[in-house]
This record gives structure tokens, sequence and C-alpha cells, in this order.
């Protein structure tokens, strides 16, 4: 596994295999490699990995996380009631209870406020 | 005696002095011609054929000491001379087509090794920590206004549950950019750099969000420059690991028939 810390990477360099007290590498990064880089060899050979389907498909779900914030795993609203769907009975309760809360804390929403709510909305 | 195959695992212009073992314990030897070294051993094909890999390959035991057995030819071999990796499970027939795929396929694989001589790979990724940020939010309301949170609990509760969503979104977009610039600054260093897909949590062992999952190809001599530098782009709330040296995986991507 990686170590990490806050502020900078730890460095450990994998070195040449025969040096002393060599950690293996991360298998998730190992995997990720073999798998899916260094040179691809295709045609009339006996076996390659383009060549098993079943393979590939599972291992994307493994490796292929993606680029965008909802493959990253930030999916919370599509599980979040107050915002899926666009449930806009739902979003325009939030807004009437929101200004009620200010008016009990003793100050006024601002036309600012307002505004982001209705925007991230 | 089965049927055997010639698993070929990486190509290079030396012979290196010793190699470990290949996958299933197969002991790894050379196929040399036109200026090239293939490093390969031969496996038996109740093992390595279409068939029964559709069923190991599953197997993700069998699959990780298979891919390990890989890396680890790939890894000796490229401590020593440059390498072009080959990818995962690539069985001949024998010998004689591998020698073949050398002769026809000689140009690209030097144009190959060329790129990565004086050169090695380190891998840098960044992690911001989900949790950071909108819980304090929560946290705040719920202990800075009793009163208001004794009366309207429902209230109170869609209030943080609001400023907990906008934190978050605005965290995810700050990290997000923040991977950007990391990226940009390590790959000036680099003389060549890949920003492959973050890995998923499962393959990662972390829960946090990876942001960046970068390769990049760097000369011998400014690999101390590059670790400084991913040493001085971390903190904040993004930590920054950096492995390697690798063989050039990332740097040899090209598809050969």
């Amino acid at each position: 596994m990686d170590r990490t810390t806050t502020g900078g990477p730890v460095v450990r360099p994998y070195g040449p295999p025969a040096a002393a007290g060599r950690e293996p590498a991360n298998l998730g990064d190992i995997l990720e490699r073999v798998l899916d880089r260094g040179v691809v060899i295709a045609g009339d050979i006996r076996v390659n990995l383009l060549d098993i389907e079943l393979l590939t498909i599972k291992l994307r779900l493994l490796i292929a996380s993606v680029d965008t914030a909802r493959e990253l795993g930030i999916d919370w609203w599509k599980h979040d009631p107050w915002l899926s769907g666009g449930d806009r009975e739902l979003i325009a309760e939030n807004r009437r209870l929101r200004r009620r809360l200010a008016a009990a804390e003793g100050h006024p929403v601002s036309a600012r406020e307002v505004t982001e709510g209705a925007r991230d909305e | 005696m089965s049927e055997r195959g010639t698993y070929l695992y990486a190509v290079a212009r030396d012979e290196v002095p010793a190699c470990p073992a290949g996958v299933a314990d197969s002991a790894v030897r050379t196929v040399a011609t036109a200026g090239l070294v293939a490093y390969v051993s031969s496996v038996p094909m109740e093992q390595f054929g279409a068939e029964p890999l559709r069923r190991s390959l599953e197997d993700m035991d069998w699959l990780a000491g298979t891919a390990r057995a890989h890396h680890r030819v790939v890894d000796a071999v490229a401590a020593v001379t440059p390498t072009a990796p080959v990818r995962l499970v690539t069985v001949y027939d024998g010998d004689e087509q591998i020698r073949d795929l050398l002769e026809r396929r000689a140009d690209d694989f030097l144009a190959v090794l060329s790129q990565v001589t004086g050169r090695r790979e380190w891998g840098v990724k960044a992690y911001a920590d989900p949790a950071a940020g909108p819980a304090d939010d929560g946290a705040h309301d719920e202990h800075g206004k009793p009163g208001a949170c004794a009366q309207k609990p429902g209230t109170a509760y869609l209030r943080r549950r609001r400023a907990s969503l906008r934190g978050r979104e605005q965290a995810r977009r700050q990290a997000l950019a923040r991977a950007d610039h990391i990226h940009a600054a390590l790959a000036g260093v680099a003389a060549a750099s890949h920003r492959h897909r973050p890995q998923d949590p499962r393959l990662s062992g972390r829960p946090d969000w990876m942001l960046l999952n970068g390769a990049y190809l760097v000369d011998e001599g400014r690999d101390e420059e590059f670790a400084a530098l991913a040493g001085a782009l971390g903190g904040d709330g993004v930590e920054l690991a950096l492995t390697g040296p690798w063989a050039p995986y990332s740097f040899t991507v090209v598809e050969m028939r």
C-alpha cells in the first residue's frame, strides 16, 4: 500500500529487485499497469487479453473509475431525497423553512442568500 | 507432456544477467534477434489457453499472483535496461512466432525503447478526504443554535443539509482544480506525462477521493527534483502519494500485430 502523509509524499522507491527490505508494489497499481498499459500485441497469436471479454468487463468495473464527480463516488445527490428527481415541492418547502428559520433567528434572509439558494436548486 | 505456449513479458535491447521466475513458476529465458531481446517463458496451455483463462481470470487470487509474477519479470529487466513491457497474458504458440514479431516490428520496438531510455516512470496519486469540510457546518449549527434546533428540528436539519451539500460541492470543485494544478506542475518537470483515470476505492484500498492518478516519465537526473516538487505540492487537505520508479508501462502503450 502507499503510505502517505498530509503535506507531502512518502518516497518509497522500489529500487532494484535485489534490494533488501523492498516491499512489493501495491496490487492495485500493478493490476492497472499490467492490464491496461504497455505494448499490446494483437493479431495472429495464441492468446491475448483482447480476446477475453469477460475479464475486461469485470476489470473495467474494478479499475475504471472515471473523471467526473459521479464516478469518483461523489454521488450524494442521487441518494438525497431532498434533491433527487427534481422534487420541486420539497425544494420550495425547503426555501420557505429557511426563511422562517432566518426570521426565528432574528435576521432576514438577504436577497443574495435567496438567489444563491435558487441557483443551487 | 502437456501442451506448452510461449508467454511474452517484455522486449528490451539487452540481456539481463538474472531474472526471477515468471507466471506459473516458469523459468524465464530470452529470444534474441534483430537487435532485440524478448523475455519469455514456457507455460502450460491447460492454464493459459483462452478457455481456462476465462475462468481463472475471474479468480482474484489467481489474477493477483499472475499479475505480480508478470510485473516481477518486467521490473527486473527494467531495473537494468530500457524495457517495453508487454500486456498481461500474451501467449504465442512458440519461440518462432516471437522471433518473427521482433523482426517484423523491430523499428517500432526500437522507437519505443529509445523514448524511455534514461528515463523512469513515477506515479503520483492525489487524494482528498471526502469527510473534510461539510461536517463542520452541521456540527456548528447544531451546537451554535440550540434553541432553534429544539423548537424546529426539521428546519435545523434542512439548514444543515443545505449547508453541507453546498460545502461539499464547493470542496469538490476546489479539489478537482487543485488536481489539475498538481498535474500541470509535475508534467512540467517530466519528459512525458499521462493522466490515468482515478482508481476505484476497491482498487486503491482507500476510501478517499482519488483526484489524480498521474504517470510521469522523468529523466534519471531529475528524479530528486521531481520528488521534491511532488512533496511541495501536497498539503491543505490533499495528500500526494508517490510510487516508483516503475517500468515505463504508461509510455509504451502501442498496439502491434
